[in-house]
């Protein structure tokens, strides 16, 4: 037997790493928990509030906490739609991509350009784009006689912004598609040609399941991001028409910077931050451990 | 059932710039094991893959019991084909996995059932049966693989890409007289793709040898060992390889450096400027004192079973056994051979000479 020496000053290495998100999140968010647990009347003075804030944020039939729950519903509701749209159509362009050759560096270069471009640079060539009036896009849909108007009409505004965010954010889930796919070795398409296998077999017993990881991945980045969307309706429809692209971190600039309500904006900003957590977690486990618990 | 010919099979990946496969004329017959043999790079696999249809050769013309199917695809070749890599579908049991080629095929639910149930039998699989196949070791998913080909009961040749690589040492054996078991029950044509030696001669009626996309020597595993048509096929079976020396011939004698040995057979004297070489397996080759040609004894390593010694003929440096029991002699050491045994290499293929 090897003895193998034990030492747990190694833990000391671990010291950096622990300090610098000691300042770049943990510092932070402690002055939001700060002011989540406090009240103030101005000029600096601040008094304890106790769990207030939270109880109100929580309690849909106040007014914060109505406008709470919308929000947080648009938000389920938009990262639904975006990841509905966003990973089948990733996977069915990364299958259609070729598999090797000089096409293959021009086509990923072109698909992953959308992802270069800056958020409130995205927001701003779609507002342009989206204009009724004189945009390349709006303009046209209205030639073809779909009223549209993305300042106006909510239902406009929701497509709008589901647009922006597929256009932008598919050659994520196409560039991580395509990866798991170029890993899948030869000897399964083979097999499952001397199997007989019908394309949409293959797709189902042996593309799929090896996308599995990438796949994770790809469903947990872009909830995140997601679920975290401010800078498209930012730009494009600033949260309306009337509320109705108003998501939950919109109205928390609402409420902290139009409003300076930092209470109400602080234990938002919390509950919001632990829904994203708990949900990323969910997903994760859901997809983790659906499969182990089939191979039991 | 299934006679597999090939017609001037050849192949080219380049636009016929080279060769990965020579021109090959060969038939395959039915109920018995073949294996390809050769160095990595030798065109071995691309000939597999020519036969199941997962390459289309540049060249010639595939027969299956004389119907031509050199432009047929895989799918509709009675052709199974077992992987390096064991190519299991993932989400499926291993029930599931064998019934697969089969469901493809639009077979009936009951005789299906029948068909898993027979070669997970005959492959020892039935335990298994209703756990997923992704859990399982690499020589149960091998099995798998097998077993997806075998189901099919019109399939008319099971083909192997090295199908052991990946498998534990101590499992090897094991799978090996599978695949012999299976061969034997079945009475199926297989063809067996590997570069280890004690595989293709262990397993296969019949070893094909090549090097450089060409066909050295197609013969029995014994053949390959008596008689090699070829300095590679000398060289590359047997541990040590065939012992070859540049000699020179004169009808029924060589000449080896200063020393001459007599042959069993007169032959033509070679055209000039053609390398001249004479092979004779270590095996066959005694260290002793005297002998038919004079040697230096370098060293002797003892192997448990035999002792071998390394020892110069000349300048070139051969293998020879030392017997049991013999003390190695000194300055007299010289090596006995059979005149039979010794076979004369012209441009690296072997040839004939008259009888004496």
């Amino acid at each position: 037997m090897i003895e193998k020496p034990i030492n747990n000053r190694a833990w000391l290495l671990v010291l950096p790493v622990l300090a610098f998100v000691l300042f770049s999140a943990l510092l932070p968010m402690m002055t939001v928990v700060n002011y989540s647990l406090q009240d103030s009347m101005g000029a600096n003075n601040f008094f304890w509030n106790g769990d207030a804030w939270f109880r109100d944020v929580l309690n849909p039939s106040t007014d914060i906490g109505a406008r709470f729950f919308d929000a947080l519903g648009r938000n389920l509701s938009f990262s639904f739609a975006a990841l509905l749209i966003e990973v089948p159509l990733g996977i069915a362009i990364a299958l259609c991509l070729p598999r090797g050759g000089w096409a293959v560096g021009p086509c990923l270069v072109l698909i992953a350009l959308p992802m270069l471009i800056p958020w409130n640079v995205v927001g701003t060539i779609w507002q342009i784009f989206a204009r009724a009036d004189i945009g390349l896009f709006g303009a046209a849909v209205n030639g073809l006689g779909i009223p549209y108007n993305d300042t106006q009409n909510p239902v406009s505004a929701w497509i709008t912004i589901v647009i922006i965010d597929v256009w932008h954010w598919t050659p994520l889930v196409i560039l991580l598609s395509y990866a798991g796919l170029r890993a899948i070795p030869d000897a399964f398409y083979q097999a499952a040609r001397i199997d007989a296998a019908s394309r949409w077999a293959v797709f189902v017993n042996i593309e799929l399941p090896k996308l599995q990881k990438v796949l994770v991945i790809a469903v947990l980045l872009r909830f995140m991001q997601t679920f975290m969307i401010y800078t498209e309706p930012f730009v494009v429809t600033g949260g309306g028409p009337g509320s109705a692209t108003t998501f939950l971190s919109i109205d928390l600039v609402k409420i902290a910077l139009g409003q300076v309500d930092l209470g109400n904006a602080a234990a938002m900003s919390l509950i919001y931050n632990l829904i994203t957590i708990t949900l990323c977690w969910i997903f994760y486990t859901i997809m983790t451990q659906l499969d182990r618990r089939r191979d039991a | 059932m299934a006679r597999i010919t090939l017609d001037g099979i050849a192949h080219s990946y380049d636009q016929d710039l080279s060769y990965a496969l020579k021109p090959i004329n060969h038939e395959w017959t039915q109920g018995r094991s073949y294996a390809l043999l050769g160095p990595s790079g030798c065109g071995k696999t691309t000939l597999l893959n020519i036969i199941s249809g997962l390459v289309f050769p540049s060249q010639g013309r595939l027969l299956f019991d004389g119907k031509d199917v050199t432009n047929l695809p895989t799918e509709q070749r009675n052709i199974a084909q077992v992987f390096q890599f064991p190519v299991v579908y993932d989400t499926m049991t291993v029930a599931e996995n064998l019934a697969f080629p089969l469901k493809n095929r639009g077979l009936g639910r009951a005789a299906i059932r029948t068909r898993v149930s027979e070669i997970a039998d005959l492959l020892g699989l039935t335990s298994d049966l209703h756990r997923r196949a992704r859990r399982l070791t690499a020589d149960a998913k091998q099995k798998i693989s097998l077993g997806r080909g075998l189901v099919r009961s019109d399939v008319a040749a099971v083909l192997f890409d090295e199908p052991l690589t990946v498998i534990d040492p101590s499992l090897k054996w094991e799978l090996r007289s599978k695949l012999k078991a299976v061969h034997r029950a079945l009475d199926v044509l297989m063809i067996y793709v590997t570069h280890d030696q004690v595989e293709a001669l262990t397993f296969a009626d019949e070893v094909v040898v090549m090097k450089d996309g060409r066909i050295l020597q197609i013969a029995t595993p014994t053949q390959l060992f008596e008689q090699p048509e070829h300095t590679f096929v000398g060289y590359f079976i047997g541990s040590p390889g065939m012992n070859l020396v540049d000699a020179e011939i004169d009808g029924a004698e060589a000449r080896v450096g200063e020393q001459t040995v007599r042959l069993s057979a007169r032959y033509n004297k070679p055209p000039a400027g053609s390398s001249v070489r004479l092979g004779f397996r270590p095996d066959y080759t005694t260290l002793v004192a005297g002998g038919d040609m004079k040697v230096r004894v370098q060293r002797i390593e003892d192997l448990g079973r035999r002792r071998l010694a390394k020892v110069s003929l000349g300048a070139q440096d051969i293998f020879a056994v030392v017997p049991h029991g013999q003390s190695v002699p000194g300055d007299a050491a010289g090596i006995a051979i059979k005149p039979e045994r010794l076979f004369v290499y012209v441009n690296d293929e072997r040839v004939a000479g008259e009888p004496l």
